[in-house]
């Protein structure tokens, strides 16, 4: 069963409560392997996107997963909003209330903002990437994918690499990979790292070869630029060399690790085009299973889930 | 005018004395005991503490320039409610209290609308911007009491060392928000294990100790008095216990929030606990007790810091840093150090009154025979919920909401003169 109104976190969720979200996933997954890839289990229904941030996949993942549901959606973007004329996020939520939707789908460059929006509308929000806390549909992605290859999450390892200090996908992955029995490494250097990883049951590795040995996922997270104008690493080049993923690191992980990679990528830093490119990755996965992910939520969220099966 | 306060228990740092005795005021003034006529006033004391009026070093008044935040009006109604008789406040105004207008400016208005005594602490640099030094001989003439840039700490230490060169002319102190703000950077909250899980920019410890430890080295070297605002680390509270140790002309103080609450505080993104300096670690908080137990930690000031509704209704980033302290200070330390028997009565007063009194240069802050009928009675057994609603400055940015307190302010007076009466 899924209680709560929201997704905020995965922090907050219970191992029952993220497999219910997964294993919900997977007639959706058979949904959009139909031809006609439309069901009618959320007509009447409105799912707003509110991105303060620019996304391609998430958002237009969210759109995809809606209308597949056949809900009516509605994205907004801050750039051409009344968000650029200073109305306060406070406001935005209560004017969306009003317009009645149920489902608000926020992505902020703040962390906490979808925790305040929440607490203002009746409708269900769904935390699409907060900041720097969380971006739980991202890893409930992740879950899904690596469980379809591997069965069950329990028992492997997951190495996470790269910006961890930034990333929300570190943090939600932290929690979903470690609620559900994995074993997480955290990898990436000291001044991308934050502290306190060990009291979420992480493991933290400064040397990726380390953190490599015996992985059966291996995620990669996108380095950006900007952290090197922040000074925070020395560069991109030695960043690389460090920190990135080939095919001589790869083999120090089990024979059938998968990659991961939340996108974007950045080929030749973080990844090696042959390893982004080959038979390990499964990062077009990711983007398919981010859509069924998505579809459960939305039909959880909505009430869903209290009907029987044959509602979609 | 006449007035007994009887039946009370008086405690007096500053004469030591902790006893059963009433008081006598006359016209205003400490007195000795006289004989009651019919037109004596008397108040019932049996059971309360009677204390010299509560000072609270470090508040923000907000006016000129923030009046939405608070007003001298209703900032020093705070803080009557709250069992304070005087306050001294921070000069980060609009326009910032740098010179001697703004100065003359803040005292007229408190002869005016202020129901406490207010002492204003003047700009160490020309608007704060820690470029230039501000006219501090000036200011000081027209009754500046301290100078600080609060919250927006002095970086370069040549500049800092020439005005502590040139408040140790002036006799006044310097009062120093210690935080490099190279370290601080851009954080919200104090940089740790909920830091990371909320995904919030953390302010280390060392942001503040880094400039503790400058600033001490400096009042060293001067000897120049220099007074640690809001300390809220174990390091810092290490810092000036070395530094006394040593003789240095240091003092320092705590705000209740910092020997109250954790960083768990900020758990949600409850802005009403977004602070500066941040709330800290547990081992912090027991530092900033022991501190406050051991007389490293000489006064309890509030940094009162009022904000309005919608500032602190925002995403985390984007609310300001502080809270409001003058209603539930009192509160909090009767409820957290006093009935917890980590500082006796005695201590406390002389942490709210003696010591701010001292630090600052005022004829204030003790009951001595002819001195000022200041006087704050605390019933020692009065509990009540914290109700920002209920307050009586403008803000209500607290994080003590819901919270019983035991120990409160039940009549504060002021020359004698009733300010508040629960």
């Amino acid at each position: 069963m899924y209680k709560h109104k929201d997704l905020m976190e995965l922090k907050e969720l219970t191992a029952d409560e993220i497999n219910f979200l997964l294993d919900t996933a997977v007639p959706m997954k058979e949904v959009i392997s139909r031809p006609i890839k439309k069901v009618p289990t959320l007509r009447g229904r409105t799912v707003v996107n509110l991105f303060y941030e620019n996304s391609t996949r998430t958002r237009s993942s969210f759109e995809v997963a809606a209308k597949y549901l056949s809900a009516d959606c509605i994205n907004i973007s801050s750039a051409a909003s009344s968000v650029a004329k200073g109305e306060s996020l406070y406001d935005t939520a209560r004017t969306l209330q009003s317009l009645g939707a149920d489902v608000i789908v926020v992505r902020h460059p703040m962390s906490g903002a979808p925790h305040l929006l929440a607490q203002v509308v009746k409708a269900a929000v769904i935390n699409a990437g907060d900041g720097t806390h969380e971006h739980p549909t991202q890893t409930l992605l992740d879950l899904f994918t690596v469980r379809e290859h591997r069965g069950e999450i329990a028992g492997l390892t997951v190495t996470i690499v790269g910006d961890i200090l930034h990333s929300r996908v570190a943090r939600s992955g932290i929690w979903g990979f470690t609620k559900l029995g994995a074993e997480v490494r955290v990898c990436g250097p000291p001044t991308l790292m934050p502290p306190g990883l060990a009291q979420t049951g992480a493991r933290v590795f400064y040397r990726l070869e380390e953190a490599l040995v015996g992985a059966d996922v291996v995620m990669m997270l996108r380095i950006q630029k900007e952290r090197q104008q922040q000074g925070l690493f020395p560069g991109l080049r030695e960043y690389s060399r460090l920190f990135g993923l080939n095919r001589e690191r790869l083999a120090l992980a089990k024979p059938d690790a998968l990659v991961l990679h939340p996108g974007p990528l950045n080929r030749g830093v973080e990844i090696a085009h042959d390893i982004a490119d080959g038979p390990a990755a499964v990062i077009e996965e990711q983007v398919t299973n981010g859509v069924a992910v998505r579809m459960a939520l939305l039909y959880l969220l909505t009430g869903g889930g209290a009907h029987s099966e044959a509602d979609y | 005018m006449k007035l007994i306060i009887k039946g009370g228990r008086l405690v007096d740092p500053a004469s030591g004395r902790d006893e059963m005795t009433d008081v006598y005021v006359q016209d205003g003034i400490i007195c000795t005991r006289f004989v009651p006529d019919k037109s004596t006033e008397i108040v019932d004391a049996a059971g309360k503490l009677v204390a010299p009026g509560f000072i609270d070093m470090h508040v923000h008044l907000r006016e000129p320039g923030y009046e939405a935040k608070e007003t001298i009006a209703t900032g020093t109604a705070a803080a009557a409610r709250g069992g304070y008789t005087g306050v001294a406040c921070m000069p980060n105004t609009n326009p910032v209290a740098d010179n001697r207008f703004i100065i003359e400016f803040i005292r007229k208005r408190a002869a005016e609308e202020g129901r406490v005594s207010v002492y204003p602490i003047g700009a160490i640099t020309r608007g704060s911007r820690g470029e230039e030094l501000a006219e501090l001989g000036d200011m000081r003439d027209a009754g500046a009491v301290a100078f600080s840039d609060d919250g927006r700490p002095v970086s370069d230490a040549g500049l800092m060392r020439r005005a502590m060169q040139y408040c140790k002319m002036l006799g006044a102190p310097v009062i120093s928000h210690c935080e490099d703000q190279t370290l601080a950077a851009g954080g919200v909250m104090h940089e740790g294990y909920n830091s990371t899980i909320l995904g919030l920019k953390g302010i280390p410890a060392s942001a503040e100790e880094v400039m503790v430890a400058r600033d001490i080295i400096l009042a060293a070297e001067t000897g120049c008095p220099l007074h640690i605002a809001h300390i809220s680390t174990a390091g810092s509270v290490a810092l000036v216990r070395e530094a006394k140790k040593r003789g240095y002309p240091v003092t320092a103080e705590a705000t209740p929030q910092h020997f109250t609450l954790t960083d768990r505080a900020v758990a949600r993104y409850n802005t009403a606990a977004k602070v500066n300096p941040p709330l800290r670690g547990e081992e912090d908080v027991q530092a900033v007790r022991e501190g406050l137990a051991d007389g490293t930690i000489d006064v309890i000031a509030t940094d009162h810091a009022p904000h309005t509704f919608d500032e602190k209704n925002v995403e985390f980033d984007l609310a300001p840093f502080g809270l409001v302290g003058l209603e539930t200070a009192v509160g909090l330390v009767w409820t957290e150090l006093v009935h917890t028997g980590i500082l006796t009565p005695l201590q406390v007063v002389a942490k709210l009154s003696q010591h701010p009194a001292r630090i600052l240069g005022l004829d204030r802050g003790s009951l001595a025979e002819g001195s000022a009928a200041d006087i704050t009675i605390i019933d020692p057994v009065f509990t009540q919920t914290v109700d920002p609603e209920q307050f009586a400055g403008k803000g209500k940015n607290t994080p003590f909401a819901g919270r019983t307190l035991q120990g409160l302010p039940v009549i504060t007076l002021r020359s004698g003169l009733c300010i508040y009466a629960a």
